[in-house]
């Protein structure tokens, strides 16, 4: 051991003093980590939007086979049948509105919320940091803005902002845990439904949030409410909202797990890109390599530095590639929004760990069979092979 | 009293049906302290020779002891210990690595030794003194000439303080200048530092540096002669 860490120096020099060959390789593990890494910040974020918890307890009820805000119209008074059914804690009709229907990574969703209604359909553990909840309740065209969507649009409390032709004052930035209130805009529901249509629309809203006593009932009460309105003219669908995600944002989904295949690849291509490196280095040292065994290096310890050089290779190229693509989902706060429903991209500290965890795995896996290769090698074939 | 012992020493290559012998039933022995010139034609079993000496090779048969150490028993990492303790091993194309500077090409074998670094400073500096080109020891190997590549690789060689210190043709690749320079210096090495030296050479005139010369023909001893100075 005391030996490898005495050689460690010459590792380094061997590789600093390749700066070609070094930058090239780690530049590309660099790309390749950083592709992984992203694509598996927006799978984790699919995976926490869609994925049910024993904690959950909202329901949403939608315009049955409609997929689109602009198309689930449901009167707001189904709200108080709705509120009969037991086991149901509390509803707060919703109207939203987006200026993009399909999925971006840009979209404003406003959230139209009955006055007084607001903390009720906020998941739990929300503050808000800058502003304040009674300044919403007191104009007519407040909005309470998620944290992330402040960030992307560059909003902070006392200014006004328009989507979808509708400009609203911002009185407040939401901190939450949850995605889909960190990326919407919370106003006034009478103001939305203004807005939308001039002159009022009729007491029409988009979808329910219900929020039931006990989440062990959650698929009961959804049942319950579908079959009252089951034969009204406006029937419903209603899921738990995790499920409602995972329906409304397939496209998202699909989009994501194809982009995962990406992923594969990047490793891949890491583990290609180290290996290349390694064995090209080898054929070159080759004459060194013979050297070291006849001043008493072992073929064992060759094999161990040459292991080690592809795990500082895949180290630091992975480092860069993942801390890049973390800065940068943690910087831009994206999230991939699709017919008013939010998937945010993860910035989960974890993503970090795993990413420089996996390519100094690789970099070392790709240094195994070379370094096992070198460490075999007789001093009179080195010799004879330069 | 002998430093090395060869009883009738094989080294048998298979090239397809074709048996080469390059060493035949050899038998020899070198004074401890000795300087020794191998000299020989072409495939007469100098390198080989060489080789085994230096433990980077196996004889097929017969007995081979170095200071009391019969080589054949050891595994293959025993045998790499034993070379890092016992041996200085100097190449005709030098055979420093690139990427490292002087200093740390003469530092290489230090590594394998448990000792601080202000003590392989201390050796490395010495050796360094000891070549004469203490002034280069920051220069690469592409920035130095043939003659300073080779001094540096003696200092590479010595720097362990070997038992045995083993040239393969360390003049092959230099200017009479360099050459005669090169030769002083493993003279000097063998005379004021009692190093033990085994150096294969074709040339007559750089063999005459020697006190022993050995001729081998067909991988046999054929003549032993002392060199007079």
């Amino acid at each position: 051991m005391k030996r490898i860490l005495r050689t460690l120096p010459f590792v380094l020099k061997q590789i600093v003093r390749s700066p070609i060959r070094t930058c090239l390789t780690i530049g590309g593990i660099a790309i390749a980590m950083f592709l992984f890494s992203f694509v598996e910040s927006m799978r984790n974020g699919v995976t926490a939007a869609t994925t049910a918890t024993a904690e959950d307890a909202t329901l949403v009820v939608y315009r049955e086979n409609r997929y689109c805000p602009f198309t689930s119209n449901l009167p707001e008074f189904y709200s108080d049948r709705i509120e009969r059914i037991e086991g149901v804690a509390n509803v707060v009709p919703v109207q939203i509105l987006v200026n993009n229907c399909r999925a971006s990574l840009d979209v404003v969703t406003y959230r139209g919320i009955p006055d007084g209604d607001l903390e009720k359909v906020l998941e739990p553990g929300w503050t808000i940091d800058d502003g304040s909840a009674t300044e919403w309740g007191r104009r007519g065209d407040a909005a309470i803005v998620g944290e992330a969507l402040a960030v992307r649009r560059g909003l902070s409390v006392g200014d006004s902002f328009s989507a979808a032709g509708i400009t609203v004052f911002v009185s407040g930035i939401l901190k939450s845990e949850a995605p889909q209130d960190r990326n919407v805009a919370y106003v006034r529901l009478p103001f939305l439904q203004e807005s939308i249509k001039r002159g009022g629309t009729g007491g029409t809203v988009t979808q329910f949030s219900v929020k039931v006593k006990d989440p062990m009932t959650l698929d009961v009460i959804a049942s319950q409410i579908d079959e009252v309105f089951e034969h009204d003219e406006f029937p419903t669908s209603t899921r738990s909202e995790k499920a409602f995600v995972g329906q409304a944002a397939k496209d998202i989904i699909e989009l994501v797990g194809f982009a995962s295949w990406l992923g594969w690849g990047a490793l891949f291509t890491v583990f290609a890109l180290v290996a290349n490196a390694i064995i090209i280095a080898m054929r070159d040292r080759i004459r060194d390599h013979a050297v070291l065994q006849t001043l008493g290096f072992t073929g064992g310890l060759i094999g161990m530095m040459v292991v080690i050089e592809g795990a500082i290779l895949g180290l630091t190229g992975g480092a860069i590639g993942v801390v890049a693509a973390w800065s940068v989902t943690r910087l831009g706060r994206y999230s991939m929004t699709m017919e008013g429903l939010n998937v945010e991209i993860s910035s989960d500290p974890i993503i970090l760990v795993i990413g420089i965890t996996i390519a100094l795995a690789l970099g070392v896996l790709a240094g195994i069979v070379p370094a096992w290769r070198v460490s075999r090698l007789e001093i009179s074939q080195c010799f004879r092979a330069v | 009293m002998s430093l090395i012992k060869c009883r009738r020493l094989s080294r048998i290559y298979n090239r397809g049906v074709e048996e080469i012998r390059p060493l035949d039933e050899l038998d020899l022995e070198i004074e401890a302290g000795g300087f020794v010139a191998l000299m020989g034609p072409s495939g007469s079993g100098k390198t080989t020779l060489l080789n085994l000496l230096a433990g980077i090779d196996r004889q097929t048969s017969g007995e081979l002891e170095v200071d009391g150490l019969s080589l054949g028993d050891l595994s293959r990492n025993k045998l790499a210990d034993w070379r890092s303790e016992h041996v200085g091993y100097v190449f005709q194309l030098y055979n420093l690595v690139p990427v490292l500077t002087a200093y740390e090409n003469i530092e290489l074998p230090l590594l394998l030794h448990p000792i601080s670094a202000e003590e392989r400073h201390r050796r490395v500096s010495a050796a360094l003194d000891v070549v004469g080109i203490a002034d280069r020891h920051a220069h690469y190997p592409r920035q130095l000439s043939g003659g300073q590549e080779q001094r540096v690789a003696i200092a590479r060689a010595i720097v362990t303080e070997p038992t045995l210190l083993l040239a393969d043709e360390p003049t092959g690749d230099l200017d009479r200048e360099s050459a005669t320079a090169v030769m002083e210096l493993l003279t000097r090495l063998n005379k004021e530092q009692g190093r033990t030296i085994v150096m294969v050479t074709h040339d007559a005139k750089t063999a005459e540096y020697a006190d022993v010369l050995l001729h081998l023909e067909k991988g046999r001893l054929i003549e032993q002669k002392e060199v007079l100075s």
